[in-house]
This record gives C-alpha cells, structure tokens and sequence, in this order.
C-alpha cells in the first residue's frame, strides 16, 4: 500500500522504510525555529536538560518578530535573551531588527525550508512550509529546547486529509479565500491531529504567495500542518533560494487518505471570516454596512509582495475613509525594498495608511495598533479570537488583501466592486 | 497518584489566547501567568479557584497558537489536570511535555456539572464524579506517551539522546 507525503517524510525522517499513520516516532529534525516569544521559554528547558551545544549551529532559525522592535521592558529582555543565544552558540540564521522579518514569511525567502524537509517551529503557523512540500509543524517550547538540544523530536504520525480544490476563479478570490472556504466546510477542529493536502487544477494555477497563504491557516482547522505537492512553481521559487540539498516527496498514488474533500469555486466569492472564528465564514455580498475603525495588510498570511500590489492597486489614487487607521506591515525587509522599488509604499502613503518595517505587532494584539472596546477592524491575519488584536471587546473580521483595502476606502466591510 | 478538586467548565473551542491573552506572554513565570490564567474568557478565573481543581472543558481545548505559556498559566493558577472532549494538538504535546496531565472524556464532561467533587487515578485514567457517584474511563495514553511521562516529562526522557 502506498504512502502520503507526511508518511514517507516522516518515515525517511525516522530512518524507517515505511510508517502509517498512529505511529509514534521519533525523528531528526532538518531545522527548528523560534521566534521571541516562545524560545525564552525554550532556553530555560535547554539550560534544565543539562545540553551544553545545539546539535548543529545552521539549522536553527532565531527569529524576534512579534514584541519587535521592542514593545516594553520586559519584551527587550526576552529579545536580548534571543540574541545572546544565538551568539553563544553562533546560531548562524539569527535575524537582528532591520534584517528580520516575519518568521514564516522570511523563512522560505531566505531558503532555509525546503521541500521534503522535517520543520519544527515553536509557532503554530509553522505549517505554512507546507506550501513548499515540507512536512513543518508547530510545537511547544520544550519541545524545541529538545530539538535544538537533540535534533529530534517526537510525532504521532497523522492521517491526511485531501482537499481537491477544481473550477475558475473569480476575480477578486485568491488563496486566502480558498482556505477559508476549507475552514468554513470543516470547522475549526475539522482537521485536528491531520494534514490538509491541497491539490487540483485551482492549486496547480496558484503563485507560491497563494499557497504560502493557503497552508499558513491549516492550524486555524486544527491541522497538524499543510502540504501541497511540489511542482514547477515550488521549484522556480526553491532553486534561486536553496541553501541546502533537499529531496521532493510526494503521495503515491493509492495512499490512504483519511479523507477527500471536493470544493467547486467557480461560485466561490471573497469570503469574511466573522468574529470570534475563523470557520464563521461569509461570503462578501452577504456582508450588510458592517462599519470599521481599523484595517491591518500584513501578517504571515497575507504580508506578501503578491498581496501588497493587490491592495495598492485598488488604493491608487484613492484615499482612507476619514473614520479608518490602515496599518500595512511587509512580511520581510526584502518585501519591504521590493514595495519600496515598485512604488507600492508611496501609494499607501499617499492613501493615508501608515507602513512599518515587518513585525507581528497589531496581528496578535501585541502592540502597534491595538483595538480600544467596541472597536472593529478588518484584518488579512489569521486569527479573529476573542480579544485577539486588543480589548475583548474588540472585533476582527478576516478577509483577503482586496477586501482589506476597499474596506479601509469606504469605511465599512466592502468589496473592490463597490469601489468607485 | 490520585488528585481531588472541584470541576470548572469550559465550553468547547477554547483558545490560546483566552486562556493567556498575548500581553502577558512576556514573562515566562509560571505564578506570574497563573494569576491571568483563563483572563481572556472568565475574567477573576485565578481568585476564584482552588489549588487541585479540574478543567473540563468541551471540544478542541487549547487551540490556537503554540504559546507553552498557555498550560504554565493553568499549572501556575494550580490546576492539577484538565479533562476535555477533545484537544488541539500542539496544546495537548505541551501539557505531557511540561507534565501537566490530560484526559480526553467526552462522557466525563457531559456528565458533570461546574462545582462537582472530581477524583482522578492519573495512572488509569479512571475519573470518578464524587458529587454525582458516577465513574467514567477516559481514553489512555499512548504508550509512547507514557513513556514520556513515566520519564518525568520530554526534558528527561530526552536526555539519553544529548552529546
Ligand atoms: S504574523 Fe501573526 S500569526 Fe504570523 S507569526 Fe506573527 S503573530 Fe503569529
């Protein structure tokens, strides 16, 4: 019987020939990432486990974006905890502010997570490698205190679920609306302990910030992570990054899937994700003169090039609704000079949004943009929890980059048709 | 080892975020966290409960980010095991990875009220509703899990794999 992707992953992981899913295993990690907030946490259980060395200095990632550039006090001391760490042990990929940018947007840049590869982050969002046809996932903090220690970790070997995405898209809908959709028909536990594959001619056609955005949100379906089969797009994107040899693996052809989902979306419009879950999903014409005091662009979801130019290109030569703050974080610095070159920035600027070097900031209600009480804003982020980007009595509604923007120009949850 | 407390119930899809808001996770001290424990949905949670007392909680407990402050804030609150229909997985791997306990028991949850005395054999799983006289089974842990436990946590039981 043949094998999924994450099966033969985690089997080629764990030095065995074969594993199916509900085996428990214990696998060599090809990197691990942290970011700071959760690896403090980390060093302290490395420090109890008594490790002296990391098992190997170029396959972590030390990344300090969310409380970056330092929020308060305290976030300056977990960052500079990061930092003399990575000296320490001359963590090679530490990226210091200026340098950094959001870890799931940066990683892939930067080519450090590759296709086939075994990926342990302590951040739920690691799943968004997926997209590149890795087995990534997020874990906790004494997990990776292990895994930099070891270069192991532990894994039940999940079943996969498959997702055949067919039809045309309309104009307007892109990745971020394909997984809400996903979301929408599962729940928000409808993959627990499970891999989403992704697959079918809507995929195939799809750019890598798409597929990036798709994976990325597995997690918000209780996903163990994502996977999409690499193909000539991950392998442009892949060859001019590499920084190491990697080996694509891809599900036979009589796997066992635990089970397959088709969705049509031919008639899929851009969808919102209402408050307080990202499966409470609607689609936009059903969306009545819901007003807004807040939009965020950004975020490892929707913080790519791809989705700055489609906000941009519906700002141009408009302007923000009096009553609306727009804050728009690029997911890298490289995102961040690319934006710069093409004269996306000047546009936002121009329409009245404020732009930031890239951080987690507003996503996750850190800091940069808080929602006060009774506040609403629209957000292309993940997650629309209870409080999650400021006072629990705040709301988020997510939605894709297009939707973002002409919310931010007419003042309340809109579509780009609506703009004049 | 047996543990005694009094249930507290949550509904189902409780998050990380609910469980420790995001302003707090700039600490990593476990009495610190405990004191906003369960802050973003049941707001004076830690003033109202004892040390020993049990989570129940309906379906996908835990989910959300991968924040191992989320079970050190309910370790820290004093919770000594949470019992849920269901958990997320990165929550569920931090609770056996820092030793805090958990059983998934949907019939120990749907069959227990907010107040009510709960015993737990942690070796078996076996959970008993002393204010109800009603006994259930929860699912056991993997073996593999065990192990871990049994270890006293992942810290120790990967310490046979460092250089
Ligand atoms: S952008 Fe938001 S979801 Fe992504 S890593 Fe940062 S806080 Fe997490």
């Amino acid at each position: 019987m043949g094998m999924t992707a994450a099966e033969k992953i985690l089997a080629k992981h764990a030095g065995k020939k074969e594993v199916k899913a509900g085996d428990f295993v214990f696998a060599n990690i090809d990197l691990v990432l942290g970011n700071d907030i959760t690896s403090p946490v980390a060093f302290e259980q490395f420090k109890s486990l008594g490790a002296k060395e990391v098992f190997d200095k170029e396959r972590i990632a030390l990344v300090p974006d969310h409380f970056t550039p330092n929020k308060d006090l305290k976030s300056a001391a977990n960052a500079k905890m990061v930092r003399e760490f990575a000296r320490q042990h001359q963590i090679s990929n530490y990226f210091e502010v200026g340098r950094m940018g959001i870890e799931h947007v940066l990683l892939p840049e930067q080519g450090l997570v590759l296709p086939g590869e075994l990926i342990v982050g302590s951040d739920s969002h690691t799943c968004t490698y997926g997209a590149l046809g890795a087995f990534a996932t997020g874990i906790g903090s004494t997990d990776a205190a292990v895994a930099m220690a070891t270069g192991k970790a532990w894994f039940r070997v999940p079943e996969t679920i498959k997702f055949i995405f067919k039809g045309d898209l309309q104009k307007w809908v892109s990745g971020k609306d394909l997984i809400l959709a996903a979301i929408g028909k599962i729940g928000v536990d409808g993959a627990l302990y499970q891999v989403m594959e992704f697959c079918g001619e809507v995929i195939e056609g799809l750019s890598m910030d798409s597929r990036f955005t798709m994976c990325n949100m597995a997690i918000e379906a209780g996903g163990k992570t994502a996977f999409i089969a690499p193909d000539d797009i991950t392998l442009e994107y892949v060859s001019e990054r590499a920084q190491r040899d990697y080996q694509i693996e891809i599900s036979d052809k009589d796997a066992q899937y635990a089970e397959t989902i088709e969705i049509d979306v031919s008639e899929l419009e851009p969808l919102v994700a209402c408050p307080p879950s990202p499966a409470n999903v609607q689609p936009i014409s059903k969306i009545d003169n819901i007003k807004i005091d807040q939009v965020v662009i950004g975020s490892c979801t929707n913080g790519r090039l791809e989705d700055l130019r489609i906000a941009a290109e519906i700002l141009k030569g408009r302007k923000i609704h009096p009553n609306v703050r727009m804050l728009v974080f690029p997911g890298t610095q490289q995102i961040y000079r690319e934006a710069l070159k093409e004269g996306i920035i000047d546009i936002f600027v121009e329409a009245g949004a404020a732009f930031s070097t890239p951080t987690c900031g507003p996503c996750l209600g850190g800091h940069m943009g808080l929602l006060a009480e009774g506040e609403r804003a629209v957000s292309t982020t993940n997650r629309n929890f209870v409080g999650r980007m400021g006072h629990p009595n705040s709301e988020v509604f997510l939605t894709n980059p297009a939707l973002a923007a002409a919310s931010g120009i007419l003042g309340r949850i809109a579509s780009p048709e609506e703009v004049e | 080892m047996k543990i005694k407390g009094i249930a507290r119930k949550f509904p189902k899809d409780v998050d990380t975020d609910a469980i420790i808001p995001a302003r707090y996770l700039n600490t990593q001290d476990e009495k610190e966290l405990g004191k906003h424990c369960m802050e973003g949905i049941r707001p004076g949670f830690y003033d109202e409960i004892n040390t020993g007392d049990i989570i129940m909680a309906d379906t996908n407990f835990g989910c959300g980010s991968s924040r191992e402050h989320a079970p050190i804030a309910i370790k820290g609150a004093g919770i000594k095991c949470v019992v849920a229909k269901s958990f997320a997985r990165i929550f569920y791997r931090n609770c056996i990875n820092i030793g805090l306990p958990v059983f998934e028991c949907s019939k120990a949850f749907d069959e227990s009220d907010e107040g009510d005395v709960i015993s737990i054999d942690l070796e078996n799983g076996v959970i008993y509703n002393e204010t109800k006289n009603l006994s259930f089974e929860a699912t056991p842990l993997p073996e593999f899990v065990r192990d871990i436990i049994n270890a006293g946590g992942l810290t120790k039981f990967a310490k046979k794999f460092i250089k």
